[in-house]
């Protein structure tokens, strides 16, 4: 008989996020829905704002995502003014985006999925000495794993996981379970990496600080360049940024790609992260400009996993719908017509798998009705995943060479087929490669910001808002978790509508009116698990999207560049009926 | 020493020597290692710890000779269990949390806690992870510190957020953890006032924590408040053993006394009359006032000029972009356009504007009214420009 597990809350992301499955007798999960338990409806606060102050607003969208919301409304505000910013802006900002992307990628694997891959536990049975011989496998230079070091590493946890109170944030988690692959040396050596991380991410935050100001919530960005021109002609602070830069590159090649080399090693048989995915589809957009015309990423889709095709993106054919989300008007709505009203139906009695394996009383999600706060986009009708996979997939298939290098050379040391791309390891390796590309070629941006301001040390362009004028823009681009787009209209000088498409809405996002299920949702299914008391494997998929789901609950009705009309219910205040 | 033979000093010296005996006293969470322990086994020196003692001392306005009380307040920290609960937020308080600085001795101190429940942090997940919060607020009744980041969400009846298998409300989790802490620190502006939900038209009918109890809680805003702002704050509890003095807002007095405007790098420039015009400009490069683009820092009481962020990286005058207000009750709705000054505002002055800046301050001031003129003028002229094409 088919029972239901609940895994709520899901921790280690950003947000409020629910996963429930249905498993059979066997454990194999036969049916997934995932749902994000808060809204908070910012687009709805922005409008009727001055324009200037709508990216700073729109940035408080996530904390972790800091800088990416921050920067995406600010290219929407001047794409809709039509501002063409100065290129010293465009590099600085690159600059920060590069230790937003080298900050969130690591953080993320080892602080947020880490703990899915690595058993802590485990790694105090290792040999330091035979553990800290092995981590020359993964990398010519390693860092933290020198057997004084693991030795040192092994000792505090061991004191600490001596105590029975003493577990603090460790406390009940998965430990032991049957599908953690790695060898007592190899936990030990992620182990002390985990460690190095905490004082790396502390590394990486002060380097976008250097131009933003402060990390969380950089302050430097403003309609038209940036306001750090000290900043930039100080060579002083350009040494600082350099320099810091190359610690983190270096980590990030020597712990954090060494790591998931060791993890493919590890993890290449375990079937719960090489299961081939449900949803095939992946888009991705232009974004890391390092030099005048110079570009990392690349635009495009791809359907079915077909590599061989990347096809155009035309933005007038996304849309989304609400068949299964919290509000009103389930039809995918044309722009015209959208309607954002909150409609919480909540969730429903029933019993679920509870943590000693009994069935308790649960409230959960009925699949028939509406059951979370974030809509279901489509491009075309068909789901999308967006990512670093999705940004690695196009980008291969399109010939960049920089990002072909990458992952020819992961697949040639790793012995694996490209086919594993298409699965949960794939999707993890993918964001370290990311990571790697970014730690490689972003400091191109830095020195063609010093070839510049040779000539040229403007940072700021000049604009001005007329009120009898309506401006629409967009800012698209592919930050950490994927192809995220602001789209604003302004008018009679203040916001007059707001919308932005989320990655995390792509990848989270319920099934749609057809049945046609979201990237998260359709993994889930066929997925065996070994104890539905301790859904590890669940974990382990959803954190490998690197979930951001406060950023994923939005209100989003887009065509192309005409954005959405909204009749909000004026019991959540802010009516615009034009 | 001379401030300490003062008599307030002495009776506040006693206060903290007691309140330390009586922490003293509890029984250990952890009973082989003491927090000296693993401040050498993370390879921290005495010496370094000391000076770490010492710094903190100044920060919180103390005499020196308070510095070997701050000491033996950070070693008993170790008993105190923490219950730190997500509402309706973006997670960047968490974020200022893990970019605790010094020689990581903050984020040592944060282990040393025993982090009992913190939803980006802990690995236990599900029903496991509602477990251990279950499991806190029971065997820590009345011990544990709530440290809560978020607005409360309570329209439509708190269903804006639900945690857990059982669905239950944010409000209503945050309402019971509040019941039984030891004390509640509401942590950054959407806890402390609401925050950006609550931003006019407020959808979701979001409210500070405070407003969802009756128990005293003490505000610690910013958007995100620096980690240094955090852990003074727990320190001044350890130390007092009750509520630090507060301002109007609730928010500890020694880090949020001052405007961001009195302690200000550039504050040289606004009693010169000096300013920054357009971002990018002469005045830019030179590092000017930056109260013309929209500098908030004469409305704003914070830390920020004094501590800066991410290790003493930067600040947001230091970038060039100025201050946005955001520890300031509301500051989404009623400090203006982000980039133009407040001119319907006179400064706000902790002395009523009879302090030692007042002079300065009536001096900036003349002048902005003159500059007024001027931007009135550009306003004018901008907008008879073509805008594009």
């Amino acid at each position: 008989m088919s029972k239901r597990i609940v895994v709520d809350p899901i921790t280690r992301i950003e947000g409020h996020l629910r996963a429930e499955v249905v498993v059979d007798d066997d454990g194999v999960v036969t049916d997934a829905y995932i749902s994000s338990t808060l809204w908070r409806g910012l687009e709805v606060i922005a409008k009727g704002r001055d324009p200037r102050n709508v990216p700073l607003l729109m940035q408080r969208i996530c904390g972790v995502c800091t800088y990416s919301h921050y920067l995406k409304s600010t290219m929407a505000v001047e794409d809709a003014l039509g501002i063409k910013i100065p290129l010293n802006a465009e590099l600085v900002r690159t600059l920060m985006n590069a230790a937003l992307f080298l900050h969130d990628h690591v953080v993320h694997f080892y602080h947020l999925h880490g703990v899915d891959w690595v058993d802590i536990t485990s790694a105090l049975k290792a040999d330091p000495k035979k553990a800290s011989e092995l981590a020359f496998k993964y990398s010519k230079n390693p860092i933290a794993t020198g057997e004084n070091d693991l030795i040192k590493v092994q000792e505090t946890v061991a004191k600490f996981a001596s105590n029975p109170q003493g577990l603090g944030p460790f406390a009940n988690a998965y430990w032991g379970h049957s599908t953690y692959k790695f060898t007592p040396e190899q936990n030990l050596i992620a182990l002390s990496h985990y460690l190095k991380a905490l004082e790396m991410q502390r590394l990486a935050a002060q380097l976008m600080a250097i131009f933003g100001g402060k990390n969380p919530h950089p302050q430097s960005l403003v309609v038209g360049g940036v306001s750090c021109v000290m900043d930039i002609l100080d060579p002083a602070r350009m040494g600082e940024y350099l320099t810091k830069y190359k610690k983190m590159a270096d980590f990030v090649h020597n712990a954090y790609l060494a790591d998931i080399k060791m993890a493919a090693e590890a993890y290449k048989d375990e079937p719960s992260v090489t299961k081939p995915m449900g949803v095939r589809n992946f888009m991705a957009f232009k974004d890391f400009k390092v030099g005048r015309d110079e570009y990392l990423f690349d635009s495009g889709y791809i359907l079915k996993g077909d590599l061989t095709e990347v096809l155009e993106i035309n933005e007038d054919l996304i849309t989304e719908e609400a068949t299964h989300s919290w509000y009103q008007d389930d039809e995918p709505q044309h722009p015209y017509d959208g309607t954002t009203i909150p409609n919480h139906t909540g969730f429903v009695d029933g019993e679920s798998i509870g943590p000693d394996g009994e069935m308790i009383h649960s409230k959960l999600i009925d699949p028939d009705g509406k059951y979370t706060w974030i809509k279901s986009p489509r491009y075309d009708g068909q789901p999308m995943e967006v990512g670093p996979l999705a940004c690695l997939l196009v980008g291969y298939a399109k010939g960049n060479t920089i990002i072909k290098d990458a992952v020819d050379g992961f697949l040639k040391e790793t012995g694996l087929p490209l086919e594993i791309l298409f699965s949960t390891l794939g999707r993890t390796a993918a964001r370290s490669l990311q990571a790697g590309i970014v730690a490689d070629n972003a400091i191109k941006a830095f020195h063609n910001l010093i070839e510049n301001l040779k000539v040229d040390q403007d940072t700021c362009a000049p604009y001005v808002i007329d009120n009898d004028k309506e401006y629409k823009g967009r800012g698209i681009g592919d930050v950490p978790r994927g192809m995220l787009i602001h789209w604003i209209r302004i008018k009679n000088g203040v916001c007059e509508n707001y919308q932005a498409t989320v990655p995390s809405t792509w990848n989270a996002g319920p099934k749609d009116a057809n049945g046609v299920r979201g990237p998260y949702e359709a993994d889930l299914l066929n997925l065996q698990i070994a104890d539905v008391t301790k859904p590890l494997e669940i974990i382990r998929i959803i954190h490998s999207y690197d979930p951001c789901i406060a950023c994923a609950v939005h209100v989003m009705d887009t065509k192309g560049n005409k954005l959405a009309e909204y009749k909000v219910d004026p019991l959540y205040g802010g009516v615009c009926n034009t | 020493m001379n401030h300490a033979k003062d008599a307030s000093y002495d009776a506040l010296y006693s206060a903290f020597e007691e309140r330390i005996a009586q922490l003293s006293k509890l029984s250990r969470m952890k009973e082989e290692q003491s927090i000296m322990d693993v401040i050498e086994e993370k390879g921290i020196s005495r010496r370094d710890f000391m000076k770490w003692a010492g710094a903190i001392t100044a920060m919180l306005s103390l005499p020196s000779s308070f510095t070997p009380l701050v000491a033996d307040a950070v070693k008993v920290v170790d008993r105190l269990p923490i219950i730190w609960l997500h509402m309706a937020e973006c997670t960047g308080c968490t974020e200022s949390l893990l970019r605790s600085d010094a020689p990581s001795i903050d984020s040592l101190i944060f282990d040393y806690i025993s982090l009992e429940y913190q939803e980006t942090l802990m690995s236990a997940v599900g029903w496991q992870a509602e477990e251990n919060l279950e499991h806190a607020m029971e065997k820590y009744k009345g011990r544990y510190i709530l440290m809560v980041e978020g607005g409360i969400p309570i329209g439509n009846e708190g269903s804006f957020l639900t945690i857990g298998g059982h669905g239950k409300k944010g409000m209503d989790i945050a309402k019971d953890a509040s019941e039984n802490a030891a004390a509640i620190f509401a942590i950054g502006t959407c806890s402390a006032y609401g925050g950006i939900q609550a931003a006019a038209p407020n959808p979701t009918g979001s409210v500070a924590l405070s407003d969802v109890t009756d128990k005293p809680v003490i505000n610690v805003p910013g958007c995100p408040p620096s980690e240094k702002n955090i852990v003074g704050t727990l320190l001044h509890y350890l130390l007092y053993g009750t509520l630090p003095a507060l301002d109007v807002y609730n928010r500890p007095k020694w880090a949020y006394r001052l405007r961001i405007h009195d302690l200000c790098e550039r504050r040289g420039h606004f009693d010169a009359g000096e300013f920054v015009e357009q971002f990018g400009d002469e005045a830019a490069k030179d590092g000017y006032c930056l109260y013309k683009v929209g500098c908030k820092g004469p409305y704003t009481f914070n830390n920020c000029a004094k501590n800066k962020f991410n290790q003493g990286t930067s600040w947001p005058v230091q970038v060039g972009f100025g201050c946005i207000g955001c520890s300031e009750p509301d500051f989404w709705d009623t400090m203006g356009t982000t980039n133009e000054p407040l001119g319907s505002r006179l400064y706000q002055s902790v002395f009523s504007g009879l302090g030692a800046d007042a002079t300065a301050d009536k001096i900036g001031l003349g002048l902005l009214m003159a500059t007024g003129v001027g931007i009135a003028a550009h306003a004018a002229i901008a907008a008879k420009k073509p805008p594009k094409e």
